[in-house]
């Protein structure tokens, strides 16, 4: 087997040695294997001691202080503003704010931009394959204001039916939000395409980057999108943290978002004056901490190279793939691996979804069952429920493997009948 | 794309053998024991009662389970008939098939005295506070269904008889 072993992009085993938690056993002495990583990902001790440094030599609130440890905490958090700047590459740091997840960020466009600019008859054009998140905040809107949903459909094999998109764009539609892969199919959409569609209708883009920045390189200029936003937690860093990028224009025209401390120029008893970018949408303390922690992670990633993590994590899919078809009565769901990112979902004939995870765990799997907050995909689908294998460059295809062979055991189990 | 990083060979003969399948534990907090999988794979009652004066169906939205029950209660509160139906895992659909086998010639006043504790305990296997929810829905369907009278209230339904649906069989 060894010498038909594939040359990996990276090393996951030395990678490994820098996230402790990686080493744990667990139950009868099993080892981890942790393939939950589209919920969250796990941390280096990198990142997790640039929190204890933070905390223990250079904690103050940001922006605030005329004190040198206020200095030393703002410069820290504006670092990391550049940093997520030059990851995402960014036209300028006022266009990149801190929010507190993926979540955050799209209810923060929802509620200003959408408000200021969505009318009753409008349109926002989403698709069959959203998460809850990229969902909710939308139909919330339309719901006030009188705005139409619409769907670009998934094809069975679960990816976008763009041949769709002309006819479901037209005058009225003013937004269009969609995500860059699917936290359950894990296909990867063709982002720069649905952009170009739709700004020649005149539509603005979102795009719901949370399963994509952490999995593969990302220019914002490059893919041309009006707002792209994701979370720290699912890219090595803290949770509480997260990013929306915006158009400078747009950003600029749009009205805050939540009021309060930093987000003012000038405050009187009963009006305000909002601040420049990217304070205008950064109300209160920041997530000063997660943010810094989110530097690091960021750091990290760069060494690693996100053009070797995804080419690694195609080399994971494709195994898993591979093993799983192999094991009888598994029906995967979404794309050929060469369409997907690190995730791969499946049902197990017979088998719920839920008692499936439960077996794993026993094996010291760690998978993530249920809906995954895309219950109109599942319907879609036909499926009440299914069960996600999801990836980072820490995995190893002996992991992938051992999935596969946990998976028989799991049907041994429930066929002794 | 290997152009960026060094190279690294996967050899797996070589590396430690970090990965090896445990043989599952077989004592009373084991999950999936015996008697678990018998009530799933062999279910006491599973389809609708013939003359059902009540019946109840709820659902957990966030795992699809699914358990509807049917009771035929006489005058006297007792149960002469109880069937139950549904879709989900394991533990939902055995705890329904155990709480419908417990309470077949029983009486209305003993499904109210049988609070969430009882239904645990009659289950037997330890369960965390996430499966507790799977194995409390028919136990939550049964305390609704009591005081769920049906319209047809006692008269056979029209194609009711023992379901052929099997559990846990999504197409």
């Amino acid at each position: 087997m060894s010498t038909l072993a594939p040359v990996l992009p990276l090393d996951p085993q030395t990678l490994r040695a820098d996230f402790p938690i990686l080493a744990i056993r667990l139950h009868d002495d099993v080892p981890l294997v942790y393939l939950d990583n589209a919920a969250t990902t796990q941390r280096p001790r990198q990142v997790i001691q640039s929190l204890v440094d933070v905390y223990e030599k250079q904690y103050a609130n940001v922006h605030r202080g005329i004190h040198w440890l206020s200095d030393q905490s703002t410069d820290l958090f504006e670092e990391t503003r550049e940093k997520v700047r030059a990851f995402i590459n960014a036209p300028a740091r006022e266009q990149v704010i801190f929010t507190y997840g993926t979540t955050e960020g799209i209810n923060l466009v929802a509620r200003s931009w959408g408000v200021a600019n969505i009318k009753a008859g409008d349109e926002i054009l989403l698709t069959e394959m959203e998460h809850h998140s990229n969902l909710v905040p939308w139909q919330q809107l339309a719901q006030e204001r009188g705005a139409v949903l619409r769907h670009i459909p998934i094809t069975d094999d679960g990816q976008l039916a763009l041949e769709r998109m002309p006819e479901l764009l037209n005058e009225r539609t003013k937004l269009v939000a969609v995500c860059h892969v699917s936290n359950v199919l894990g296909t990867i959409n063709p982002i720069a395409e649905i952009v170009r569609q739709a700004h020649a209708a005149g539509a603005v883009v979102l795009v719901d980057a949370a399963q994509s920045v952490p999995h593969m390189p990302t220019d914002v200029q490059a893919l041309d999108v009006d707002f792209l936003a994701f979370s720290g937690h699912k890219m090595l860093g803290p949770s509480g943290v997260g990013i929306l990028y915006g158009r400078r224009e747009l950003l600029e025209a749009m009205p805050p978002f939540l009021g309060g401390g930093s987000m003012i120029r000038r405050v009187k008893l009963d009006s305000f004056e909002p601040a420049e970018l990217p304070a205008k949408f950064e109300a209160g303390t920041p997530p000063i901490v997660p943010a810094i922690g989110l530097g690091a992670a960021i750091d990290y990633l760069n060494a690693i190279g996100l053009e070797n993590i995804h080419a690694y994590e195609q080399i994971l899919t494709a195994r898993a793939h591979q093993v799983l078809e192999a094991v009888g009565g598994v029906r995967l769901l979404g794309p050929a691996p060469e369409h997907k990112g690190g995730i791969v979902s499946f049902t197990l004939e017979g088998i719920h979804a839920h008692d499936v995870a439960q077996l794993l765990d026993r094996q010291g799997i760690a998978v993530r069952a249920g809906h995954h907050c895309a219950m109109p995909l599942h319907k879609r689908l036909g499926k009440n429920a299914s069960v996600r294998a999801s990836f980072y460059f820490y995995n190893t295809l002996a992991e992938v493997e051992l999935l596969a062979t946990a998976l028989a055991e799991t049907k041994r189990i429930f066929r002794k009948k | 794309m290997a152009a960026a990083a060094p190279a690294a060979r996967a050899d797996f003969a070589a590396a430690p053998r970090l990965f090896r399948l445990q043989t599952m534990p077989r004592d009373e907090d084991e999950l999936y024991q015996e008697h678990i999988l018998e009530h799933y794979e062999d279910p006491y009652h599973r389809g609708h009662a013939p003359h059902a004066t009540h019946a109840h169906e709820d659902d957990n939205p966030l795992c699809g389970d699914v358990v509807e029950i049917d009771l035929a209660v006489d005058p006297q509160g007792k149960i002469d008939e109880i069937y139950f139906d549904g879709d989900g895992c394991c533990i939902s659909q055995a705890a329904a098939s155990m709480l419908v086998e417990h309470f077949d010639q029983k009486s209305v006043d003993d499904v109210k005295r049988f609070n969430a504790e009882d239904m645990l305990r009659l289950f037997g296997a330890k369960l965390t506070p996430n499966r507790q929810k799977c194995c409390l829905l028919s136990w939550r369907v049964l305390q609704a269904a009591i005081y769920s009278p049906v319209p047809n209230n006692g008269q056979p339904k029209l194609g009711a008889q023992q379901s052929p649906a099997r559990p846990g069989k999504d197409d």
